[in-house]
């Protein structure tokens, strides 16, 4: 007779692969951000324009929606992951630069950078954990994100100041909901590939550390 | 206008004609949340907004 019981069994072995897509998706995070930020630094050197945010934002976009579903489950999504995330950080270059040549300028990239490290580490403990279900935000955020986006287009017209920081704003609060919801998939089984999850953390910190530069030179000027 | 901002409208078009099947997708499918959830939520992004105010207030110029 087996001294096994099955469900205990069924329950360590997802548990256990939980744990490992946890740690393999912090490990690939933490290599594209340095990755990523190597980038950055080499944008930032070569002086880049400011067209080249833009060319870089279509190509990883594109890799996002067209090869990363494709290539996720094979050798050749690690190789998408790194071009996306080299990409935006290329396409970061020229936005640092910008910053960096305000009055007060590294004091704005540092502290949105330590701002959106503390707001990343807290919101992920915290739905590490409790392992609360964030499930139920999927719609709202959803919703949420296109109402930003159909804003930054009407601002593309406007120039509004005051409605630019409504939507840095906007944008950071939708982040962090995203924090919560995309760590809640990973640890309560809504998703299962690292490297799906890896950019889906990695934009989330990317977003928030642009509209946190964004408030932060503002309320400098 | 210039191409940046014509770019700019183009590559928010773009995600929006991507992001609009996958928005009422996910209205349909995401579970109803419970009134307690939700001011989980709204408590946890209040932190956040205050801690955002609280470095923007850093940066202003009178009080660096």
């Amino acid at each position: 007779m087996s001294l096994q019981n099955p469900t205990v069994t069924d329950r360590s072995e997802s548990l256990l692969a939980t744990n490992q897509l946890i740690r393999n998706t912090y490990l690939m995070l933490s290599l594209t951000l340095i990755w990523s930020a190597a980038m950055a630094g080499v944008s930032m050197w070569l002086k880049l324009p400011p067209m080249i945010s833009l060319i870089a934002m279509f190509g990883s976009m594109a890799l996002i929606w067209f090869v990363l579903p494709r290539t996720a489950r094979s050798g050749a999504g690690l190789m998408t992951v790194f071009a996306i995330t080299g990409l935006m950080g290329l396409g970061l270059g020229p936005t640092i630069n910008y910053y960096l040549h305000m009055a007060g300028g590294d004091q704005i990239v540092m502290t949105a950078l330590g701002g959106t490290g503390a707001i990343f580490f807290a919101l992920s403990a915290y739905a590490l954990t409790t392992r609360r279900d964030f499930s139920f935000m999927g719609g709202f955020l959803m919703v949420g994100l296109i109402v930003v986006l159909l804003a930054m287009l009407g601002n593309l017209f406007f120039h509004l100041p005051a409605l630019s920081m409504a939507l840095s704003a906007a944008v950071i609060l939708l982040m962090s909901g995203f924090i919560l919801f995309d760590t809640s998939r990973m640890v309560n089984g809504g998703e299962d590939n690292y490297l799906m999850m890896t950019v889906s953390l990695y934009l989330n910190i990317y977003n928030i550390f642009v509209s946190l530069l964004n408030l932060l030179g503002a309320s400098r000027d | 206008m210039d191409w940046v901002k014509i770019m700019s409208a183009i590559f928010i078009g773009v995600m929006l004609v991507f992001l609009w099947p996958r928005a009422g997708q996910m209205l349909r499918e995401s579970r109803k949340g419970t009134r307690d959830e939700w001011l989980i939520v709204v408590l946890l992004l209040l932190a956040v907004a205050a801690f955002v105010a609280f470095l923007m207030h850093g940066m202003h110029p009178n009080t660096v």
